[in-house]
């Protein structure tokens, strides 16, 4: 990725399959306690997802477009992955007992929440910083 | 989660949030905002302070990882609640010296976490009733420590004491880990409590002696005890604040506490009575004997320290042959435990109070060397009356709470001969001389440090600064613990009932109730005329010591512990660099053989021993698109054995890939599937990516014996994986599990996606770890790359890629 390529088509193509991987990976994260996804599945379709960004155009663009620090995202996700487990304890629970008696809670009519949703964003936020923190370290290594 | 858990916390909490708030406000100093904190925990420890009155053992749990036996249990007696004050009360008196002591100059965010963190972990190992969190509580301790001792970074002599008591008090840490590993399964549980209740089980076990023995070594090398006291001394290059803390009042007595704690379950045992007595009085004799020579004045003291606790401890030892006798013989020895609480909150009163005042010299004067001290009565004559009344204190001179300890421990050395058990009856008169002998040590170097510090010639040529009285805030610390020596000297029944009758009830459950009474005149004892003889021949060696101090010289360099814990660390430094150098070449097929050929050398190994069947029945029928898709794959990886161009191998990695996900589709797992092809697509963007920036690959420069290697362990390692694959298949003894998570993956955690329930409920402490180690592997990549390129800017460019 060291000079900017100038393919239109597969440039103009990339943002377009980047927006649909990312809806995907969305709802794959989403529906990953019922149906098959999750958050690993999901973060590395995200980073697939920019991925593409990068080598259809260059790393400067993919950050312009992700301005992101993407270690602080990876900390990000450890974060929520170490909180959600301690969330528990708030409520005299064990560790990691985060669903005892906290799930089917309806908000809005057919939607739950779930406190492993919580963690599963944790698990996807550090697959999706360490991922694009190492091709982006690669890629800008000349 | 109760308000006694939050507590313990609190100096936690507020160590993570007061360098948030030092990054964003520095108007006023930052000590005044962690003042409350000591002060608030203090007070509410002591509204406890009636409890351990009670029949009934106070206990507060909050199970967190009841499976593991890791409970937050707190246990509540006059032991901890001793404890505890002495670190609040303590604490908040050191942060109180340290508004004035440090200024806002420094790194005073940084300094404040760890000293709260460290206060955090040592209520923890105080208070803890599990052994586990107690373990935990004591790493936090040893490490924040280590952060403390370190805090002035940029002296070289900070990092080497950090690095020796990090090196040795983790040591003992990790001994200590066996030794309650130990402890737990004589008595199967980790609760303190319940372990003393069981404590004749745990004295029939065979596990009995290597517990003792393991976490005496982690008491030992926490308190500084012979040979471990090494480290003490270096310890002192820390900011004074923490020395005054660490070292004299808190973090060198966690192994005391440990000992006293302990003391039910071990008191059996001859070879604990006999070992924490002796090298109690080793260190008390050998450190008082060294603080003699010290030239720097928080050296004096921290030899001092090392001394005073090797005195606390063997007067543990012997109180703890009050648990062979009952009744009026008992107390005789019961005594002894008393005197070791006594003296521990005594010796935190003096001994914290001399090292502030140490440090109010240092930074009003700029030195501690008692070289270029003198004559400094006239200039600071408050810090000198504190000196000199605390210093009393220490060398046992009437009427400070010194000299009431000091009595007491002659007392119990003097009477340790009327056991008739353990040859202490004869032996035992050994005792009393040793500690004779000690004390009159600790009389020369107390006499020692208030004459050279403000008696003598002033000289004021020697000193970089000029010298002045130290402000109030500096001098107020320093005056509430000479008024508390002062205090517990004059009416030290005060303590007796309120701390220390529970806390000798709390060492010594098995004895009967302690009577606490602390008198000055005992009639004419043989304490007394052991007095009389420390302080008459104290007095001579203390006018002499310029003729006797030759003898200092005669200890060869090369027999001290230091020098070797020096050649050990050299030592170990070397043979790691060579035994490293010897099989890291630098080339990663070296390490991918070795990792190959100790997998194919250990599935033989294995087969060979154990034989196993593989059944070929139950085989399920191989169906036409399984075998096209085992043609492609066979196909794509003789292209990648075969092919010259790397971006061809790489597609061709791919497609084997692409194909193993498209295996699992056709056996139903589109989790994995799914997975499998998000990994593929991403790692090829990697690989692309990455050979991208490599070097023309050329493959005619290998040999043919070189290919021939490759071709046998590339042949080994498929037959290895093969055949642990018909293995794993062909038998199986037990149920699979997945039956358990079909059935209860919705009713317990409300999912359908069992793969999914699996990695964030079932199984989610692994996913926890696994996530951590991703985030770790990613960073390391990270700086690896980007200190390579660094190095790269430095020396111009040096190519590592064409040994891959």
């Amino acid at each position: 990725m060291k000079k900017q390529s100038n393919d239109v088509f597969f440039q103009f193509n990339a943002v377009i399959i980047c927006l649909i991987i990312m809806m995907y990976a969305v709802s794959i994260f989403f529906g990953g306690h019922y149906t098959p996804g999750g958050g690993f599945v999901g973060g590395l379709l995200f980073s697939s997802a920019v991925i593409i960004i990068g080598i259809a155009f260059d790393t400067k663009t993919l950050k312009k477009m992700f301005p992101f620090d993407f270690k602080l995202v990876t900390a990000t996700g450890l974060f929520f992955c170490v909180l959600t487990p301690i969330l528990s304890w708030t409520y005299n629970k064990t560790f990691f007992t985060h669903k005892f008696g906290e799930f089917h809670l309806p908000i809005f009519g057919e939607i739950h929440w779930h406190t492993a949703m919580l963690f599963d964003l944790g698990v996807l936020l550090a697959v999706v910083g360490t991922s694009i923190t190492i091709i982006l370290a690669i890629g800008e290594n000349e | 989660m109760t308000l006694m858990h939050i507590m313990i916390l609190l100096p936690l909490i507020f160590a993570i949030i007061i360098p948030v708030l030092y990054r964003f406000y520095n108007g006023i100093h930052l000590g005044w905002f962690v003042l409350p904190i000591p002060v608030i925990i203090f007070s509410y420890f002591m509204s406890y302070i009636n409890v351990p009155d009670s029949d009934k053992p106070f206990i507060v749990t909050w199970d967190f990882m009841p499976r593991l036996g890791m409970n937050f249990s707190i246990h509540l007696d006059g032991l901890s609640i001793l404890f505890a004050s002495l670190i609040t009360g303590i604490g908040a008196l050191v942060v109180l010296y340290s508004i004035s002591y440090l200024s806002k100059q420094e790194a005073l965010g940084n300094f404040y976490c760890y000293l709260l963190m460290f206060m955090g972990a040592m209520l923890g190992v105080v208070l803890s009733d599990n052994l586990l969190m107690l373990y935990l509580f004591w790493e936090l301790t040893s490490i924040s420590s280590f952060l403390l001792i370190a805090y002035w970074r940029e002296k070289e002599a900070s990092i080497y004491g950090a690095q020796k008591s990090l090196i040795i008090t983790v040591f003992g840490g990790l001994m200590l880990l066996g030794g309650f590993i130990c402890l737990s399964l004589a008595g199967n549980s980790w609760s303190i409590t319940s372990l003393i209740q069981n404590a004749d089980t745990i004295q029939s076990s065979p596990f009995f002696i290597f517990a003792m023995v393991l976490v005496l070594i982690g008491a030992m090398t926490k308190s500084a005890q012979f040979p471990f006291h090494i480290w003490l001394p270096d310890a002192m290059e820390a900011p004074t604040p923490v020395s005054a803390y660490l070292h004299s009042a808190t973090m060198v007595k966690a192994g005391i506490y440990l000992v006293a704690r302990t003391t039910p379950i071990f008191a059996v045992s001859a070879g604990f009575i006999w070992t924490v007595t002796a090298i109690g009085l080793i260190t008390l004799i050998w450190a008082s004997f060294n603080a003699v020579k010290q030239q720097d004045l928080k050296g004096i003291l921290a030899f001092s320290t090392v001394s005073q606790l090797g005195m606390i401890m063997s007067m543990l030892g012997i109180g703890a042959v009050s648990y062979h006798y009952s009744g009026e013989e008992s107390q005789l020895f019961l005594a002894s435990i008393i005197a070791a609480v006594f003296h521990l909150i005594n010796h935190a009163t003096f001994k914290g109070a001399l090292f502030m005042v140490t440090g109010t010299i240092d930074h009003e004067v700029g030195t501690r060397d008692i070289k270029k001290l003198g004559g400094l009565m006239t200039i600071m004559p408050i810090s000198c009356t504190f000196t000199i009344i605390t210093a009393l204190s220490m060398a046992g001179v009437p009427p400070f709470n010194g000299f009431l300890s000091k009595e007491l421990f002659l007392t119990a050395m003097f009477d340790a001969h009327h056991a008739d058990i353990f040859s202490l009856a004869t032996l035992g008169y050994l005792l009393p001389i040793v500690a004779l002998i000690g004390s009159i040590f600790t009389f020369v170097y107390s006499f020692k440090y208030v004459h050279e510090v403000f008696f003598g010639k002033y000289k004021p040529d020697a000193l970089p600064k000029k010298a002045h009285e130290a402000p109030f805030m500096m001098l107020l610390p320093t005056g509430i613990l000479t008024a508390l020596v002062i205090i517990f000297g004059l009416f030290p029944n005060i303590l007796s009932h309120t701390i220390i009758a529970p806390a000798v009830r709390a060492i010594a459950p098995f004895a009967s109730e302690p009577e606490v009474h602390i008198s000055y005149w005992h009639g004419i004892t043989p304490a007394l005329i052991g007095t009389i003889i420390v302080f008459v021949v104290g007095f001579l060696l203390f006018k002499s010591v310029d003729k006797w101090n030759k003898i200092y010289q005669f200890h060869p360099e090369h027999l001290t512990f230091n020098y070797y814990y020096d050649r050990g660390i050299d030592l170990s430094s070397y043979l790691s660099n060579k035994i490293t150098q010897s099989y890291m070449t630098g080339f990663i097929r070296t390490y991918l053989i070795y990792i190959f050929a100790f997998f194919i050398i250990m599935t033989a190994l294995t087969l060979f021993t154990h034989p196993v069947q593989i059944a070929f029945d139950n085989i399920s029928e191989i169906r036409p698109y399984e075998v096209i898709l085992m043609g492609l794959i066979l196909v794509s990886t003789f292209c990648i054995v075969l092919s010259k161009s790397r971006l061809f191998s790489i597609i061709m990695l791919a497609a084997v890939g692409y194909s193993v996900a498209l295996f699992f589709v056709f056996f139903g797992a589109p989790d994995l599937a799914l997975t499998q092809l998000s990994i593929e697509t991403i790692s090829t963007a990697l690989f692309l990516l990455c050979f991208y920036h490599l070097p023309k690959m050329n493959r005619h420069d290998e040999n043919r014996k070189f290919k021939i290697g490759n071709f046998l362990i590339s042949i080994c390692v498929g037959i290895a994986v093969i055949a642990i694959g018909l293995i794993a298949y062909g038998n199986r003894h037990f149920d699979s599990i997945s039956k358990y998570y079909i059935d209860n993956v919705y009713d317990l955690a409300a999912g359908k996606n069992m793969v999914n329930v699996i990695l964030v409920d079932f199984r989610g402490f692994d996913t926890l770890f696994e996530s951590a180690v991703l985030g770790i592997a990613g960073l390391g990549i990270y700086t690896l790359i980007k200190l390579r390129d660094k190095d790269k800017n430095k020396d111009g460019g040096e190519e590592h890629e064409e040994t891959i």
